[in-house]
């Protein structure tokens, strides 16, 4: 005997269309925040802060190339508050990303992988990079 | 992709409280509810559990509040000692097995959603389907080319010590899906469930398809979308290093250049 009949396949095709768009699960906005993974995204972002870091580099030497009445212009533009703040900003960028890398690099020879030296090398990440952009500058002042 | 917001329809509205039961130790239960037969948005309900009358894990808390209040709440379950996978889910903002996890390590309402970033099947229960897919990819058996032993392949036991910390998995995706990776490009990256897998033949001294497993693996998203964000070795209830067992496969391949 044959199965009976469905009244109406509309309620089928609806139900079949609702699986098909199954909801996406919540990620980012629900993930607890770790250290860890917080270190990870600022790797990311330094290394896209480096990018506009280096433009500014270039517009630095472009600046000395054009002559001294630009580059006293641009000089004065890097050593006003907001300059030294953006070129500090920099600098921790550029030692956040270099302790990253060479976190990287111990990484990629499969050591550092225990459970406290993630923590360890976490904390030491995010410690270590303004701590260090400030001895770069300390130096950079009194050598002057 | 990077997509920080979720698809208008899977955006989470606010749900229903629940009436309490009476109770000294009330603690309160804030649920991910999604059920395909109405055509509502995924919404968080609260419950509220005596945990004077419940076990100690978040497992025993949802079962009493299926048998107890609301019996359409939905999710898998199955051993209730962390040896099945079943029970994985994101809770307190970790990935984790809820029959492994105390209720009262958590500070304040427990909050329980789904595996993140998967296609929900209904309230706590993703679509692992592409996951096993991908699990199936790696061929996951021992392959070999020399004629069949007339008894078991043979391992010394330091050859088995090195699958210490990777037979142990249970496949029950809290590392996958724990994983930002996985996340935007778990379509072609295979994830850290996956790759650990991989590893575990990789290394099995009495597999002879090395070559061609790593082969298989040399890929800019299969393998190299792992960025050691290491949120799968924190989310691991089994307390295996996915992240390392990654790293070693990534070292495997280096050295066979050299």
């Amino acid at each position: 005997m044959l199965a009976p009949k469905p009244e109406s396949n509309n309620e089928t095709v609806k139900i079949m269309s609702i699986h098909s768009e199954r909801p996406l699960s919540p990620h980012l906005m629900i993930y607890k925040p770790m250290l860890t993974m917080m270190i990870s995204m600022m790797h990311r972002i330094t290394g896209a802060i480096l990018y506009f870091g280096a433009l500014f580099l270039v517009w630095w030497l472009a600046a000395a190339a054009a002559g001294p009445e630009y580059f006293s212009l641009v000089h004065g533009y890097l050593t006003s508050w907001l300059g030294l703040l953006v070129l500090f900003g920099f600098t921790w960028a550029l030692i956040h990303h270099l302790i990253g890398g060479l976190k990287h690099f111990l990484w990629d020879t499969g050591a550092g992988f225990e459970r406290p030296m993630l923590e360890i090398l976490a904390i030491f990440s995010a410690l270590s990079s303004p701590a260090l952009a400030v001895v770069v500058w300390a130096i950079a002042y009194l050598v002057r | 992709m990077v997509e920080f917001t979720l698809p208008k329809k899977s955006r989470v509205k606010k749900g229903k409280s629940w009436p309490s039961p009476e109770g000294k130790r009330l603690k309160e239960f804030k649920i991910y509810r999604w059920s395909p037969d109405d055509y509502k948005n995924p919404q968080v309900d609260t419950y509220s559990v005596d945990l004077d009358k419940c076990g100690p894990m978040v497992l025993d808390a949802i079962i009493k509040i299926k048998n107890e209040q609301d019996p359409t709440l939905t999710f898998r379950r199955s051993c209730r000692e962390g040896i099945c996978g079943s029970c994985a889910m994101n809770i307190d903002g970790t990935n984790t097995l809820a029959c492994t996890k105390a209720i009262d390590e958590i500070k304040g309402a427990v909050k329980i959603y789904p595996l993140p970033h998967m296609p929900v099947v209904k309230d706590l229960v993703p679509d692992l389907t592409h996951f096993y897919a991908q699990h199936r990819s790696i061929e996951p058996w021992l392959k070999t080319e020399t004629p069949e032993p007339e008894r078991e392949w043979l391992q010394s036991p330091e050859d088995r010590e090195l699958l210490d910390g990777l037979y142990e998995c249970v496949l029950c995706a809290c590392c996958s899906t724990s994983c930002p990776s996985y996340w935007w490009n778990g379509d072609r990256y295979l994830g850290p469930a996956i790759l650990q897998q991989a590893y575990r033949w990789l290394i099995d001294s009495r597999d002879e398809a090395t070559g061609e497993r790593l082969d298989n693996l040399e890929d800019p998203f299969r393998l190299y979308r792992c960025h050691t964000i290491l949120n799968c070795t924190k989310a691991c209830p089994k307390d295996l290093n996915p992240a390392r067992s990654i790293a070693q496969v990534k070292k495997m391949l280096v050295e066979r250049q050299v």
